[in-house]
């Protein structure tokens, strides 16, 4: 059952009855919510911290680079090449996969993919898996498909466990637990974690504090759920990036290991990664590396990692995008959270007001692409269009593209009812689009808004306008229409005839 | 019903109808004009790894190939090292006098999480981004080992050190292809960005990782 809207941003930040992309019934729209997050100063205070703190560093690590454009316009280039190729590409890391001793399951949807998991996890007597960060994973629901097996997930990365104990929503999508403050973080320790009676704010205590917490969990569970950052079509490796440790934790200790994989995750060939191995750090936790990558290709030799290794294909929606040639290039994001970090709106709503496991100016452009703008249409206008996210972004998507042609999908989606068109913007954007089709139309409007705009100009501008375009000057002023337009002046200007001159005499040797 | 696997490839073909049908993947072009190789001289080489390395707070220090098991012994010895998990085939030499070997193969989770440290060997440095990788071959041993004991005791020779995140790549380009190398690029100690995007070490995997540079040249 869908839950009524949230009135407070505690409400918009919960768990509870909260789908993972709002794929069920339009959510709350992204405008609504972000004025429950603006009112949480605690909130705002820990966002600004935190996005300024990773914007400083990633400009350093970045600008020592000399070959950065190069770099992003590969990484462009190989994504590109990759997603128009897809089928081939999917074949070919299929076979490779198989070569190595690994099984590749496909899924359609996230029905399929979460009872290919919860009957893998079935088969092994299991009824823990640890799993590691996965956006994918979070996207189709996995934990709660899987407690609904009576499967217990335990999320092992340090900002999943802490949203998981405190039952909210992530709010980005590479540190989820963003906006939340050390302090509150050990509140939520002490409430919920044993032997935590002397924990202090220090992020190395509570850091601790999740070790002591996992260990046990790492070393006796037997089925471990992992994302993929990239799977390799030539040679069937896989690639997990990490920082903390448990995500090798995750694909060495338990037998069984199984990797839940988008379908865009695939890369033509090994040589590839060196281009999102440089790209792909620096711009998420603004490091020259994360501390730790792994790459495993099938299934090592006994006592090295898991008996049994399984890639599950997912398309949940990507082929949709793939579809539109302009929106498909969302695919080729690498989930870096560069364009969160920079984004003027991001940094003051936060995630959670997205309503989607993908916030930010990358969940704005993939999340309506993934569940059609019918469910999402106040996303694409959750940005102001600075192109900050384009500029940051590694490979290169161009956000606000994409953007600016979703909301023409929007408008067109609105036009297919009679109700939408009939409705006052779609008439006043109608009207308007007739006035400027023509000069003469133009002429006659400007001389009446002239006339109309009088009692509202004050010192110079106009600082409200009533009816319904009341809601575009709550924020600014505008200018009013000058009092003599360029048009009217060249008609009336003084036409000064030039007295004829003689053609010039050449000059000869 | 259509098995999800023909589903699938049969909507991205959809999807594609863009794409002439005549277009091979390598018509896309892919310009690599990035940087392959680092043209550094190999001591400048040598000391950005050292220096970056050092700078995710991991512990470097140099040793030449004549002293490598003193340096070994003082590092053990430093850090109160009594059992020290090793590869079966750890480099004749290296064992450090007066410390119990806890050498695989086949210690369990329990002996792992139990000793104090390991000794390892690695495949390569790389001195752009001061990583070192592991790859399962001579003197590294399985992945658990390097991972499970709270201090990793690294050792780097100097022709090892390649400049760029390519040379390694490239380098690396066999492991990629065998089940039996799995391969682990390391950064420093485990860390964590995840309260308030600020940097702190020490968290799943070892908490202290120190690497000795084997090198004849005078770097520090």
């Amino acid at each position: 059952m869908a839950r009524h809207d949230p009135t407070t941003n505690a409400e918009l930040m919960s768990r509870e009855g909260v789908p993972p992309l709002p794929t069920k019934q339009p959510a709350m729209s992204f405008q609504d919510a972000a004025k429950l997050s603006l009112g949480d100063s605690q909130l705002r205070f820990n966002m600004g911290k935190a996005t300024n703190t990773i914007r400083g560093k990633r400009v350093k690590v970045v600008e020592e680079m000399p070959d950065w454009e190069a770099l992003r316009e590969a990484g462009r280039a190989i994504k590109d090449r990759t997603l128009r190729h897809l089928d081939k590409y999917l074949l070919q890391f299929e076979a490779s996969v198989a070569r190595v001793g690994g099984k590749i399951h496909w899924a359609a949807d996230a029905d399929d993919a979460n009872r290919i998991v919860a009957d893998l996890v079935k088969a092994q007597g299991a009824k823990e898996v640890v799993k590691i960060k996965s956006l994918t994973t979070d996207e189709i629901g996995l934990n709660e498909a899987l407690a609904r097996e009576g499967i217990t997930a335990h999320e092992t990365d340090l900002a999943e466990l802490i949203i998981q104990l405190a039952d909210e929503r992530s709010s980005h999508i590479l540190v989820p637990a963003i906006h939340k403050s050390r302090a509150e973080i050990r509140e939520l320790f002490r409430r919920t974690l044993e032997n935590t009676e002397e924990l202090t704010d220090d992020p190395r205590a509570l850091a601790a504090a999740a070790r002591a917490h996992l260990r046990k969990k790492f070393l006796t569970v037997p089925v471990a759920v992992s994302g993929v950052n990239f799977g390799v079509a030539e040679t069937g490796t896989v690639c997990i990036v990490e920082s903390e440790g448990n995500g090798r934790m995750c694909l060495t200790l338990p037998k069984v290991l199984i990797s839940v994989m988008g379908i865009e995750k695939v890369v033509p060939t090994w040589r590839d990664m060196e281009v999102y191995l440089q790209l792909l750090p620096r711009s998420s936790t603004a490091e020259r590396m994360n501390p730790y990558t792994s790459f495993w290709t099938g299934i090592a030799p006994p006592g090295d990692g898991p008996d049994e290794f399984h890639v599950i294909l997912l398309d949940d929606g990507r082929s949709k995008v793939l579809t539109d040639r302009v929106g498909r290039q969302a695919l080729a994001c690498i989930r870096c959270s560069a364009c969160l970090n920079i984004c003027p709106v991001y940094e003051r709503t936060g995630g959670h007001a997205y309503n989607s496991v993908y916030p930010g100016p990358i969940g704005a452009i993939l999340t309506p692409q993934l569940v059609g703008v019918e469910n999402a249409g106040s996303l694409p206008y959750a940005s102001s269009l600075c192109g900050a996210c384009y500029e940051v972004c590694p490979v290169k998507i161009n956000i606000p593209e994409v953007l600016v042609h979703l909301r023409g999908k929007v408008v067109r989606k609105k036009q297919e009812t009679l109700r939408g068109q009939l409705a006052p913007e779609n008439v006043a954007m109608k009207t308007l689009g007739r006035v400027f089709a023509s000069p003469r139309r133009y002429a006659a409007m400007q001389k009446m808004g002239r006339q109309g705009q009088k009692l509202m100009v004050k010192g110079g501008v106009i600082e409200r306008i009533p009816g319904y375009l009341g809601g575009w000057t709550s924020v600014r002023d505008v200018y009013p229409i000058a009092p003599q337009t360029f048009r009217e002046w060249w008609k009336q200007r003084e036409r000064k005839v030039l007295p004829k001159q003689p053609p010039r005499e050449e000059t000869r040797p | 019903m259509t098995p999800p696997r023909e589903t699938v490839l049969a909507r991205i073909r959809a999807a594609l109808t863009d794409v002439p049908t005549l277009e091979r993947p390598e018509d896309v072009v892919i310009d690599r004009s990035y940087r392959h190789i680092d043209d550094e001289p190999e001591r400048a080489r040598l000391e950005r790894f050292i220096e970056r390395v050092r700078e995710y707070k991991a512990r470097v220090k140099v040793a030449r190939a004549d002293d490598l098991s003193r340096a070994i012994a003082e590092s053990c010895a430093e850090r109160g090292v009594a059992r020290l998990v090793t590869p079966a085939d750890l480099p004749d030499g290296w064992a450090p006098p007066g410390v119990e070997l806890i050498r695989e193969p086949g210690l369990t989770n329990d002996e792992l999480e139990r000793s104090d440290g390991v000794l390892t060997a690695c495949a390569l440095g790389i001195a752009q981004t001061g990583t070192v990788v592991l790859d399962s071959g001579p003197g590294q041993g399985r992945r658990a080992i390097s991972l499970v004991p709270d201090y990793h005791l690294c050792v780097v020779f100097d022709r090892q050190v390649v400049g760029l995140v390519p040379e390694a790549v490239v380098r690396l380009q066999a492991a990629a292809e065998s089940p039996a190398r799995p391969i682990t690029f390391i950064s420093g100690p485990s860390a964590t960005s995840d309260i308030e995007l600020n940097r702190v070490e020490g968290v799943h995997g070892p908490r202290t990782l120190e690497v000795i540079v084997v090198t004849e040249l005078d770097v520090s």
